[in-house]
């Protein structure tokens, strides 16, 4: 497990070594770590984090787990940081629980501590975190979409493509906030599947993976075969649901896909019509915001109620619907990530 | 016996680092005999055994076979120039039928198109050959060449394997301890299958250390001691207990029985 | 001594009458269960075709106007066409008696490299779509030179080219995902796996042929595709000299190679094979999403191992079949769509699948034991 970001770990922490052995006023170095090395949303989010870095003169080690869900490559990493002496780093964290012990070790060894996108459990064990409001982000949609059906929303068929059988946060977070905008009553709003309002037809299981999505959108469509708004956790999902939706002729419109996520490929979908709103969130403003903070080591003011500072979410659509803030695709596309 | 020797060996040598395997060894193959080859363990009969099919390349030595030089680099050289083994392992696959087993690594094609280009097994023909030559052998109570080699019985398995080596080998048969994981029943159709090749005019190599096999069929005895022909005797000229004495070095056998 | 020889003889010549029998097969103390085990010995995948019997008349009991129709089923034709692919390369090679981690990761590259080379360099299709196919039989040809030349064990092998192809796949790919509408905008060809094909419509259209039971079926080419390459696979294996030695070699490879079948040039063979077929997987997964998803596949390997080892064919190499195979993989998607459709939470799906796997695992094992 991980051993891929071990030896990613390692090698950075011998060009670390390298570095210091040629000159001992080397520049600051921070970290940041990410769930995969592969999901465009963490590719960009390291590519924030990297011209930040150039801009502020200190050296960036990157590391990631080998999969969702790797927390022993996330382990490793942070360890590794601490004997690099690291003066402090940004992470995603795979296990929101299981690496509070090693995040306690490296503040405890005078590290900076920024959790992004997914926090900690608790959440004030990390120095601040950054992160969408992903409840907000799922509101948007949800706002827009009963928005935009008028009187139809009160009669609507709505299908769910989540992401996983255990709802982690972002899960339950972006479902239940799609409900408390479309105007469900969400009863526990920390999880979903216990509502009982009529117009919920189904939840399926997504993964988050085009294919799985489009099996997802295939086997709801056999339970409801009259849907008309289709929540996906993410734009990959939304892409299958739509490949799902055009092999039986509803790509016709009478289907409305929202989604959320902002990655360039579903801004476009966007466009195409694909879907008809999605949420946007800021992975480089994430990084680049956590390596000032790191680096100045002043950390922003935080709203204590939240707990967590906003990056922000903009409902991007080509079809604006009244009293639903938004912003036109042309502008989506200019701060789209992957 | 007289005349030339089908397979012949001349001051083979082999060493595995410090251990010598073969050292000068001769051997004599003669036409439509049963040569046992014994020896004691570790005396270098198998590796032996090994360089006449192939298996082991030797140090040095030359091999004859119908008088003419060969270089055995793998068995399937061997087996090209028509020497047939059957290993103690016999090298049957298990879950394979009969008559794939038997025609396994030289299958045939149907003719024409078919065979060319689609690469086509000719079944047909494949299982009719294989049941022919088990009849020959008396082995065909064996009720479907199609059944799976995992479902015969050992000494059923020996006689595929065995009547594999007698269909393909032209020259020579070698069998390495043919009865060694058989019942009294089975060793015994095993030895009756070797006398019905031997009538066929395949000579055969024995190698064994089940005494009463090797004097019941063998024509001549080659006796291997620390890796060399130490003597070949004849079966009928000596007892049982003589040969194990030679094997052993109990006894040195008469000057007459002594490899030249 | 000489007595002994003599003594032996003629109690060996008492037994002559007895051994006549020796050949022919005992069948006498045969019980039902031993014959049960013969019959399953004889023809494994009669196993996998009950349970999928089983899977779709419980369905049909327990969701039934929404399982048992003939789109459901195509439905789920449609949802296992990758896995199913996956799963004749994969079969090939755990005939072998190997396994191969990678083919989702091959098959994720391959999509990228047609894909990306096509719509992001607009290379033309003809050569983009060789590209891939030439990639994902090089992956496997890889494969093949390791397992054969450095005589590691093949999940050690494949474990590392997963992590390998898995690597260079984030860097051609640059982990972006191309869209449907640009695959169709700019390389139509790699989409066609996903077009819609009504089996009825076709034979009423070109043959004027009225097959009422036909009606409501919707296939996609990469339906047929599949089953055309299973075909191919299967002639392969049973038609070829080729799949009688990758039986031997998976069976027994010390005698298959003293049997004189060069094992490392069939197992390179059978690595390549598989490389291939994975390419072929994903022509298949470009036309099921419409475009290339770097991320898609993740489950893949373990799904197409899934399939083959219900399917009855032997983790220990020698036994097994195509056809296994694919009932295996269809086995996989009527018991997730079956599931899905009674409305029953999804973790039971992954339930279900575990305990099929085990299930086949344990009568695999009891039928090898038959030669015992």
């Amino acid at each position: 497990m991980g051993k891929w970001t071990i030896m990613k770990a390692a090698f950075a922490g011998l060009a670390f070594y390298g570095a210091m052995a040629s000159a001992s006023y080397a520049a600051d170095t921070v970290g940041l770590i990410t769930k995969t090395e592969t999901n465009p949303f963490f590719v960009k989010m390291r590519e924030g984090a990297q011209a930040k870095a150039k801009e502020l003169g200190v050296t960036l080690i990157t590391a990631a787990g080998k999969f969702d869900g790797d927390n022993d490559g996330q382990v490793a990493a942070i360890e590794n940081l601490i004997s690099a002496g690291a003066k402090g780093f940004a992470i995603v964290p795979s296990d929101s629980k299981a690496i509070v012990p090693t995040i306690k070790k490296a503040r405890d060894a005078g590290l900076k501590v920024i959790v992004l996108d997914t926090p900690l459990d608790p959440m004030d064990a990390a120095d601040a975190t950054f992160a969408t409001d992903n409840r907000k982000a799922g509101m948007l949609i949800g706002q827009w979409a009963a928005k935009t059906l008028g009187d139809k929303a009160a009669d609507a068929k709505i299908v769910f493509l989540d992401l996983a059988t255990n709802q982690p946060t972002v899960d339950f977070l972006r479902d239940q906030g799609f409900m408390q905008g479309f105007g469900i009553d969400v009863k526990d709003p920390n999880k979903y599947g216990d509502e009982d309002d009529k117009r919920i037809c189904d939840h399926e299981i997504s993964q988050g993976d085009q294919e799985k999505g489009r099996t997802a959108m295939e086997n709801a469509l056999q339970k409801c075969p009259d849907v008309n708004v289709v929540y996906t956790i993410n734009e990959p999902a939304a892409a299958g649901a739509w490949e799902a939706l055009k092999a039986v002729g509803k790509d016709d419109g009478s289907v409305m896909i929202v989604s959320i996520d902002g990655g360039c490929p579903g801004v476009k979908n966007v466009e195409a019509g694909v879907i008809g709103a999605t949420s946007q969130q800021y992975p480089l403003k994430m990084a680049a915001m956590a390596l000032d903070a790191i680096v100045s080591g002043k950390i922003p003011d935080i709203d204590p109620k939240m707990g967590f500072l906003d990056t922000g979410a903009q409902l991007i659509t080509a079809k604006p619907a009244e009293g639903v803030t938004s912003i036109s695709v042309e502008e989506g596309l200019k701060l789209c990530w992957g | 016996m007289s005349g030339t020797p089908v397979l012949q060996a001349r001051a083979l040598n082999k060493r595995y680092g410090r251990v010598v395997a073969l050292d000068n060894a001769d051997f004599d193959l003669m036409p439509g005999e049963i040569l046992a080859v014994i020896g004691d363990n570790g005396a270098g009969k198998s590796t032996l055994v090994k360089a006449l099919c192939g298996a082991v390349i030797p140090d040095s030595g030359t091999i004859e076979l119908n008088g003419k030089v060969v270089h055995f680099r793998s068995p399937i050289e061997a087996r090209l120039a028509g020497i047939e083994t059957v290993y103690q392992n016999l090298a049957l696959s298990p879950a394979l039928s009969i008559a794939d087993n038997m025609f396994l690594g030289r299958e045939l094609r149907k003719p024409g198109f078919v065979g060319q280009w689609l690469r086509r097994l000719d079944r047909s023909a494949m299982q009719r050959i294989a049941r022919d030559k088990l009849t020959e052998l008396g082995l065909m109570t064996i009720q479907n060449i199609n059944q799976s080699v995992e479902t015969l019985s050992g000494g059923q398995r020996q006689g595929v394997a065995v009547a594999r080596a007698a269909a393909f080998g032209s020259r020579v048969v070698i069998m390495d301890e043919p009865t060694a994981a058989l019942g009294v029943k089975e060793s015994r159709r095993v030895l009756e299958l070797m006398l019905d090749v031997k009538r066929r005019g395949l000579p055969i190599v024995l190698i064994s250390h089940n005494m009463p096999h090797v004097f019941e069929v063998a024509d001549r005895i080659h006796i291997h001691r620390l890796g060399r022909r130490l003597a070949v005797i004849d079966p009928k000229q000596y007892t049982m207990s003589d040969a194990v004495a030679f094997m052993t070095g109990a006894k040195v056998p008469p000057e007459a029985a002594l490899a030249a | 001594m000489s007595d002994d020889t003599a003594g032996s003889a003629t109690a060996e010549r008492g037994l002559q009458g007895a051994t006549e029998a020796l050949a022919s097969f005992d069948e006498s103390d045969a019980g039902v269960i031993r014959r049960v085990q013969a019959f399953l010995h004889q023809f494994p995948t009669s196993i996998p075709f009950i349970v999928l019997l089983l899977g779709v008349v419980i369905f049909s009991i327990a969701a039934p106007s929404k399982f048992f129709a003939p789109f459901n089923f195509s439905l789920v034709l449609q949802q296992v066409t990758i896995i199913a692919v996956l799963g004749v390369a994969q079969t090939l090679i755990i005939l072998t008696a190997g396994i191969d981690l990678s083919v989702g990761a091959i098959m994720i590259l391959c999509s990228v490299v047609m894909g990306r080379t096509a719509v992001v360099y607009g290379v033309p299709v003809l050569i983009a779509f060789p590209l891939g196919l030439l990639c994902g039989t090089a992956c496997g040809v890889i494969n093949g030179l390791i397992v054969t030349m450095l005589r590691l064990p093949p999940f050690i092998v494949t474990l590392g080219t997963w992590s390998i192809f898995g690597a260079l796949n984030v860097w051609y790919s640059q982990s972006e995902t191309i869209r449907q509408q640009d695959m169709e905008a700019s390389a139509p060809f790699l989409q066609w796996t996903g077009t819609i094909f009504k089996p009825y419509d076709f034979f009423s259209k070109t043959l004027g042929l009225d097959w009422m039971f036909l009606k409501g079926w919707v296939l996609t080419y990469g339906s047929l595709v599949m089953l055309i390459l299973a075909f191919i696979i299967w002639y392969v294996l049973n038609r070829t000299a080729l799949g009688r030695h990758i039986y031997a070699t998976g069976d027994d490879p010390d005698a298959a190679r003293l049997a004189g079948i060069n094992t490392n040039r069939t197992l390179i063979a059978v690595y390549g094979l598989a490389g291939f077929i994975c390419a072929i997987a994903a022509w298949v997964l470009i036309g099921r999403i419409g475009g290339v998803s770097p991320q898609a596949g993740q489950t893949a390997n373990l799904d197409s191992i899934t399939a083959v080892v219900i399917g009855g064919t032997s983790l220990f190499g020698g036994r097994g079949s195509i056809v296994g195979t694919l009932i295996g993989a269809l086995i996989v998607g009527v018991f997730r769509n079956g599931l899905a459709l009674s409305g029953l939470e999804l973790l039971w799906q992954d339930f279900a699948v575990g305990v099929l796997i085990i299930v086949a695992v344990t009568i695999d094992q009891w039928i090898r034991r038959i030669s015992a």
